[in-house]
Parts: C-alpha cells; sequence; structure tokens
C-alpha cells in the first residue's frame, strides 16, 4: 500500500537514515523500533508528506504521494506527538472542525458515542486545557474512530495513556488490521498479543 | 468547499472570538498612538492635519504586527498545522482562507474605527475617502506579506523581533504611497496613481502569497 523508496534524511548535518526502503501492504503492522533520536519521527513526517527526504520518494498504491490526483490524504490519518487539539475549544468543536477539514461526514450523535466509547461523558464541552493529559490523548485518537481510513501512522500513541486506555487502543488497532488496513507506529513500550502480528522494523542511532 | 468553510472559516472566526484578549490588544495599542499623538506634538489643527495620514498608517502597520503572529503560531504549536496539511485540501487554500480571517478580525474593525481617527486628527472629508481607500486596498496586503513572514518564522522561539525586522522594509513602499495619496487629497489634487499602485501591489500579492505562505510553512515543518 505505502511504500518508501531509497529515502536518505539528513537533519543538522547528521544523517539519520540512507538508502532506506520500507513498505506496508494491507493488513499489517509495522512497529517502528530505535532509540531516542534515531529519526523515528522524522521518517513519520517524510512518510506522511508533512517532512521532505533530501532523496528517495514515496508512493502510495504506485502513485507518488505528492501527486496531486493521489487519494492518499483520505486514507491516511497521522497521530504525532502534539495532539493537534486547540486548548480553547472543547472536545466536541476540535474533533468537528477536524472531520470538517478532512472532509469526513460525521453527525453530532456519533460525536458523542465515539468519545462515550473514550470514557470522556460529561467532558464534551470542557475546554481542552482542562482536561488531562491521557484524557486530552484520548480526544485525539477519537480520530481513528471518526475517519474510515486504511493506513494509520501513529507516533507514540500511547503516551500519558492508562492502562485501561491502552487496551482499548491496542483492540482498536488489532481489529483495524484485521479488516485489512494498515498501521505504521512507533512506541518504546511492546505491544501485547492484541494487536496481533507485528512486523518489526528497526531503526539505529547513527552518529 | 464545506471544507473551507466550516474546517478552516468557522474555526478561526469562533476561534478569534473565544479569544477576544488577543483580538483586542493591537486595536487598543493603534487607539492609544493616535489619541496620544496631540498630546505630545501639540493640538493644532494644522499640525494634526499634517501628521494626521502618517500616524494613523504607521500606527496600523505597527499594531497589525503585535497580532500578526496569531495567524499559525498557536496551530503550529499544537499540531492543527500538521493535520491541515494532511487534510487533502491543498495547502494555498486552506492559508488563503486563515489570512482572510486574519484580515476580517484584525483590519475591519480598524476601518470601522477610522472615522473616528480621523475626526481626532482633524482630517478634512477628501482626505478621509482617500485615507479609507488606502486602508481597504493597503490593510489586505499587510495581512498577505505578512502571512508569509509568519510562516517562516513561525519555528522560531520568540520570532517576533525577527518579524517585525523582516516585514518593516517591506511594507514601506506601501507607507509611501498611502501617505502620499492622502497628501494629495488634502491638496485636491488626483491620487488615483498612488491607489492603483497599492492596488497593483495586492493584486501581486494576492496572486502570489498563497503559495508562499504554503511554502514558507512547510519548510517551517522541516
Amino acid at each position: 500500500m505505502l511504500a518508501a523508496i531509497d529515502l536518505t534524511c539528513i537533519k543538522r548535518d547528521r544523517v539519520l537514515f540512507e538508502n532506506l526502503n520500507l513498505s506496508i501492504s494491507t493488513g499489517e503492522l509495522v512497529y517502528l523500533r530505535g532509540p531516542n533520536g534515531a529519526g523515528k519521527t522524522s521518517l513519520l513526517h517524510i512518510l506522511t508528506g508533512i517532512g521532505q527526504a533530501q532523496e528517495g520518494r514515496v508512493e502510495f498504491n504506485g502513485k507518488a504521494i505528492t501527486q496531486s490526483d493521489c487519494e492518499y490524504f483520505s486514507e491516511l490519518i497521522y497521530q504525532g506527538h502534539k495532539s493537534a487539539l486547540n486548548s480553547t475549544f472543547n472536545a466536541l468543536e476540535n474533533l468537528t472542525f477536524w472531520c470538517a477539514q478532512h472532509q469526513v461526514p460525521v453527525t453530532r450523535e456519533r460525536l458523542f458515542e465515539v468519545l462515550q466509547d473514550q470514557r470522556l461523558t460529561g467532558l464534551e464541552d470542557v475546554p481542552v486545557r482542562f482536561l488531562s493529559a491521557g484524557q486530552q490523548r484520548r480526544v485525539a485518537l477519537s480520530r481513528l474512530w471518526l475517519k474510515p481510513a486504511k493506513l494509520w501512522v501513529l507516533d507514540e500513541p500511547f503516551t500519558a495513556l492508562d492502562v485501561q486506555g491502552v487496551a482499548h487502543l491496542e483492540a482498536h488497532i488489532g481489529n483495524h488490521v484485521e479488516r485489512g488496513g494498515a498501521v505504521l507506529m512507533t512506541s518504546h513500550q511492546n505491544l501485547s498479543e492484541r494487536v496481533g502480528n507485528t512486523r518489526i522494523f528497526d531503526l539505529e542511532y547513527r552518529i | 468547499m464545506s471544507a473551507l468553510w466550516v474546517g478552516v472559516f468557522k474555526r478561526d472566526i469562533a476561534l478569534a472570538f473565544r479569544q477576544k484578549a488577543e483580538l483586542t490588544q493591537p486595536l487598543m495599542f493603534l487607539l492609544m498612538v493616535v489619541t496620544l499623538f496631540p498630546l505630545g506634538v501639540g493640538p493644532g489643527p494644522e499640525t494634526l492635519q499634517l501628521i494626521g495620514p502618517g500616524v494613523i498608517w504607521i500606527a496600523a502597520i505597527l499594531s497589525s504586527l503585535l497580532g500578526m503572529e496569531r495567524l499559525f503560531r498557536d496551530d503550529f504549536q499544537d499540531g492543527s498545522l500538521e493535520q491541515l496539511m494532511l487534510s487533502g485540501v491543498p495547502l494555498y487554500q486552506s492559508v488563503s482562507v486563515k489570512v482572510l480571517c486574519h484580515w476580517l478580525v484584525s483590519f475591519v474593525p480598524l476601518l470601522l474605527l477610522s472615522p473616528l481617527l480621523a475626526m481626532f486628527l482633524n482630517l478634512t472629508m477628501p482626505m478621509y475617502v482617500a485615507l479609507i481607500a488606502t486602508l481597504l486596498l493597503g490593510t489586505p496586503l499587510l495581512s498577505l506579506v505578512g502571512a508569509i513572514a509568519v510562516g517562516l518564522t513561525v519555528g522560531l522561539q520568540r520570532g517576533g523581533l525577527l518579524l517585525a525586522l523582516l516585514l518593516i522594509p517591506v511594507f514601506i513602499p506601501l507607507l509611501i504611497f498611502a501617505t502620499s495619496a492622502v497628501d494629495a487629497a488634502s491638496m485636491q489634487l488626483a491620487y488615483s496613481a498612488q491607489l492603483a499602485i497599492i492596488g497593483a501591489m495586492l493584486l501581486l500579492a494576492m496572486a502570489s502569497a498563497p503559495f508562499a505562505i504554503a511554502y514558507s510553512l512547510k519548510v517551517s515543518q522541516n
């Protein structure tokens, strides 16, 4: 589904990776591992098109993701380190505007349902800055329930989540992979069996 | 279409009204500068009429710098900008809408306030007409060009001073033509040439700035 071909990334005169090849097909979970500073986030930025590689290209279903007729963005959910929630808006507003930007039709009932599923009942209209870190993360991760995308790119999605939250997300990831979705994620935690088969991709720290 | 309308326009307008303090701060600054000038240089009607257009325009430019960072700073820091880039809507379109929102919430109040300012500084009716015409053409230019600089400096800590240093030289031609138009109006001369030049600058900015803004934001993300 997604293929990275001969990627080279150089940041601040340091080569993070060279001639990196990575492909993700449907029904596959790729677990990107590596020490701090190895370039995991840089790689995810390049794969999503937020960042640019010095060399190499990224293709989605055989088409470069920079091409305008590529349907990459309607099939992609990216959740980075940053929650992408505006702290003065509440959870409902944040998700409504996000869905509008991503052209995902959504009803108010559906939003309430998803937030209830995330154990955020009663906090729907509280400005996000008053929520705890874990609750904010759960609001951000609600996107995975809202947008019907094939490929999920998650940068340390388990940060700040409690045990129950981790289990809930892992189960959702497992379901997604089983139904033919693809997931690329980084994490410093070991994944449990709930997520199903994983393919490990190691990124070394280079000096 | 609804992606731009609901996802960007309505969101930014709602956000601006949620952060009323940030919204009114540049306007208060402008009002203070314009009211202090008569006290500082003396309240003689001729003196005020002479410096009036310059004072209003300089205050408008400086106060716009105060609020300019708001355009992308929060969205950049909380990651909303990344999500906007990945929404599938071309970035130049969404930033154009963002700039439009910025102009609506920061310069339209200034335009509404301008009759009062003109009265403070004893501008005559033809001068006021020229002033409002230059403001109408010139302030969108401030938003558009300012957004490019904000896009370039948004990744920096405390980029405010750098932003001012980048933008002030770029705004000088605008300031010269705008004040010279009002001056011409005070002498009952035609000022369509100055307006045409400002208009040309605005058209050029409208055509090219959205792409430059989108590019500068992409550079800042790297």
